[in-house]
């Protein structure tokens, strides 16, 4: 059997939990990046530490991509259940790099090649994952040395043993992979581009997270939770090279409370969680909102009710991030479409955060902080952090009505100044001492609601992509940026059209003239009742009819997207 | 002295709507909380943080002239935890009843014990719910009648002494408001202890709980003796379990345990509070690029 791959490849690993599943994703992509192709790479998991069926999708490509596919063109099962696992997914173009001498499965594109023994024979059966990881590379015919000088700074911190056993697992693998090439049965031509070397390769995890240290966080606070502890671990990490301060909390309660602790005393502080983890911070959201608190929350959905899908991804929690909070008060909720917008929308979150004195969330979801891709640099020359707090003078009063521009009165800070910063949960007066006078509530309901209009003034606008005179268009927002942008790309009809929403809370105004010069409007949403196109209707009454709804807890696939939107065009 | 009297003191003190009964208690405890910090040179309006949960103890610090915070049922301890984390600089106490504290709040009360945070914990223990008219807390006493505890409270009582010094505190101290110069100086030793203080404070609540009273509670308790050594651990729980006559007075502490604080690396080479930092943007482009 002979076949050739051209410009776009997809390599799926499937295995239990345990089998180092991630150290392949991590390794073939940050290698592959490095010999210039674009890579992808997302996972799909199971709620368990050891055992069960996962698997991770690594897409190379001559052109960007971004997204998730569900072509299997390679496919290396290191279980026997893995090929079921995967089901339709794996068909008669499937090859399948497979230790038939333990696996036992019967397919007529399988390459047999003894993973296991020639990990047992270099000491461990844990090296079964580096030589898949050769196979890989040997066929795209990867300089071996690159290989070797990347396990060596992957590894070589745990001693030279373990770095030479990994160096022989790769190049043992990586010869049967470089044959499988040489002698023309799996051919893969795909162009490498020598400046693709400067790229980032960032997880949404990383996006949001670097974004934060942009934005000038310095105290993290969260009780972990899957798909957002990932921000926690991250900014962990950093604080080895900056002064951030990070403290798991006991509950969720406590974590949001410590934010808002934090940011009183002057200090840059979110939270990152997921939706059920949000559910308990929403007393403290409604804090945030009384006491004109600045916040970031970073919430990473999933899906529900309750623990739902623990390790799977949703848009879920839309409706619960505009509506948390008893009481009415301002919030801003950004949901990044790609890993560009999730750095610069974060960063930008810790700026309007202090500027208005509002929470703002960051809404992700399991797929997009769980995806890698390359990222052009990141430009830094752009990012300016204003601390928006002020020196108080010896009359300063926290809730000034008359020194309030757009209901933003200016913030001071304990011990910065002459004056005292007093805050309260109850309705309060200008200096925040708690009152029943019904008059003043009535001022401080509107004071704190008139930052609405200001923060119009910050809009970002939503991402229109397509040929202007469209018939078609295609609404969506969040994580489906990029899926929906190569479904159309796929399409290539002159009539279709997308808007991405970025911004999804307060609704963007300048969107209404997108909307109306459509014929037909198509709502893209991970949710099985189409929140958004709620909210698009309760916001500017445009009702919209045509929804493309998946809810199983999985992403969209390109192709099943690129097929759901033709399906309109009829 | 003289030049900080009342400097804790509202202007407007006298015409104060104060919200709490006559006879409350919680007044014995705002004039001795301000006596000690107006005792205290190191103690300024300014850089001195009021928190405080939900409940009558809780408005504390409205009467008071100082920066306050008060905030959620129950969520005071987190909220101190944080300002002190972010600005070492600042004195912080959060104060409010034995319901926030060890009921609502349970959680937070247990697990800032053990960051040893150097924050001063004062609850005001009536062994009653004052606010919402007189239900049991969770120090109020086995067989107390109340609108809700028809039949007398079954449950055991909360002993938070005991959970204090097992949980790791560096500072136990049990005090009575109706002993204001006992108080006042546990109160400044508690302050001025680094890491985390616990100050359970009888207080009567004058109009819920018959059985509590100053009375009750004069009878009832007794001093610490010159002779009693606060730092021998398995003494101190044994003293958090007397139970007949309840003893007042430092029942433990333990010197020279790191604070949360000191242990943390941003503040090993600089000590400067979080707000008068700022990310070195050429540093975090270097970091950003090793990300290849």
């Amino acid at each position: 059997m002979n076949k050739t791959i051209k410009e776009d490849v997809s390599i799926v690993l499937s295995g239990e939990a345990g089998q180092g599943i991630q150290t392949i994703e991590r390794l073939l992509t940050f290698i592959l990046k490095r010999e210039g192709y674009y890579v992808f790479a997302t996972k799909e998991y199971m709620s368990r530490v050891r055992g069960g069926s996962n698997s991770t999708e690594i897409r190379v490509s001559s052109k960007p991509v971004k997204s998730y596919v569900d072509k299997i063109d390679i496919l290396i099962p290191l279980t026997k259940s893995s090929v079921e696992h995967l089901g339709d997914r794996v068909n008669e173009d499937t090859l399948i790099i497979a230790d038939n001498d333990s696996l036992k499965l019967e397919n007529k594109n399988l390459f047999n090649v003894p993973i296991l023994s020639i990990a047992k024979e270099i000491g461990n059966e844990i090296y079964a994952n580096i030589v898949a990881v050769g196979v890989i590379l040997g066929l795209f015919k990867i300089n071996i040395k690159t290989i070797e000088e990347y396990l060596r700074e992957r590894f070589g911190d745990k001693g030279e043993k373990i770095v030479s056993d990994n160096i022989k697992a790769a190049s043992e693998g990586y010869k049967l992979g470089k044959d499988f090439s040489e002698n023309g049965e799996i051919k893969i031509e795909i162009s490498a581009n020598e400046t693709l070397k400067d790229d980032l390769l960032i997880s949404g995890t990383d996006a949001v997270s670097l974004g934060a240290l942009a934005g000038n966080c310095d105290s993290i606070f969260a009780y972990p939770m899957t798909p957002g502890s990932g921000v926690l671990v991250d900014l962990a990490d950093f604080s080895k090279n900056f002064d951030i301060l990070v403290e798991q909390a006991e509950d969720e309660i406590a974590a949001i409370n410590m934010a808002i602790g934090g940011w009183y005393a002057g200090a840059r502080s979110m939270v990152t969680t997921s939706d059920g983890g949000f559910a308990l911070m929403e007393e403290g959201l409604s804090l945030a909102g009384m006491i004109e608190s600045p916040l970031v929350i970073h919430l990473a959905q999933r899906p529900g009710p309750a623990t739902g899908l623990p390790t799977r991804t949703a848009q879920e929690g839309l409706n619960l991030a505009i509506h948390a909070g008893h009481g009415e008060f301002p919030r801003l909720v950004f949901a990044p479409g790609n890993l560009e917008q999730a750095f610069y929308l974060t960063q930008k979150a810790f700026n309007i955060a202090d500027k208005y004195q509002i929470p703002v969330f960051i809404l992700t979801d399991q797929f997009f902080v769980d995806s890698y891709y390359n990222v052009k640099k990141l430009d830094l020359s752009k990012i300016e952090n204003k601390k928006y707090f002020v020196e108080t003078a010896e009359d300063y009063k926290r809730y000034d009505l008359s020194k309030a521009e757009n209901g933003v009165s200016p913030r001071g800070i304990p011990n910065f100044g002459k004056g005292l910063v007093i805050v309260d949960s109850d309705e309060h007066d200008e200096e925040g001492h708690l009152t029943e006078d019904l008059d003043i509530r009535i001022k401080m309901v509107e004071k704190r609601l008139q930052k609405y209009d200001a923060l119009k003034d910050d809009f970002v606008s939503p991402e229109f992509f397509g040929n202007e005179n469209y018939k078609y268009l295609v609404v969506c927002w969040g994580s489906n940026y990029n899926v929906v942008k190569e479904a159309i790309e796929n399409i290539d009809n002159k009539d279709l059209a997308m808007l991405h929403f970025s911004q999804v809370f307060p609704f963007p105004e300048n969107a209404v003239e997108f909307l109306v010069k459509a014929e037909k409007i198509i709502d893209v949403e991970n949710n099985a009742t189409g929140q958004f196109a709620k909210l698009i209707r309760a916001e500017t009454g445009i009702k919209i009819d045509s929804k493309i709804l998946k809810f199983n807890g999985m992403p969209f696939s390109v192709e099943e997207l690129t097929a759901k939107i033709r399906e309109e065009l009829q | 002295m003289s030049e900080r009297k009342n400097i804790f003191s509202l202007e407007n003190e006298k015409e104060l709507d104060i919200a709490w009964c006559p006879g409350c208690g919680n007044f014995g405890i705002l004039n001795i909380l301000k006596k000690a910090l107006e005792e205290m040179e190191e103690i300024t309006p300014n850089n001195f943080v009021l928190v405080s949960g939900i409940g009558q103890a809780a408005k504390i610090p409205h009467y008071f002239k100082n920066n306050a915070f008060n905030g959620l049922h129950g969520r005071a301890l987190p909220v101190a935890f944080a300002i002190k984390a972010t600005n070492p600089d600042l004195y912080v106490v959060a104060e409010s009843g034995d319901g926030d504290m060890y009921g609502e709040g349970g959680n937070h009360f247990i697990h800032n014990m053990r960051r040893n945070v150097d924050i001063t914990n004062i609850v005001h223990d009536n062994r009653v719910y004052g606010l919402t008219k007189g239900q049991a807390s969770p120090t109020s006493p086995q067989g107390m009648v109340t609108p809700v505890q028809v039949n007398g409270v079954i449950l055991n009582p909360f002993n938070p002494i005991a959970v204090a010094i097992a949980n790791g505190a560096t500072f136990v101290a049990r005090a009575f408001v109706g002993d204001m110069q006992n108080t006042k100086e546990i109160i400044k030793k508690a302050i001025r202890h680094k890491g985390y203080s616990l100050i359970d404070l009888f207080q009567p609540c004058v109009t819920f709980n018959k059985i509590n009273t100053y009375a009750w509670f004069n009878e009832h308790t007794y001093k610490l003796g010159e002779d009693y050594d606060p730092s021998d651990k398995m003494q101190a729980l044994q003293t958090a379990f007397q139970e007949d006559k309840i003893p007042l007075g430092i029942i433990y502490e333990e010197k020279g345990k790191p604070t949360f604080e000191e242990q943390l690396t941003i503040y090993k080479q600089n000590k400067d509070p979080l707000f008068k930092r700022s990310i070195d943007v050429n540093k975090l482009e270097g970091f950003i690029n090793s990300m290849r």
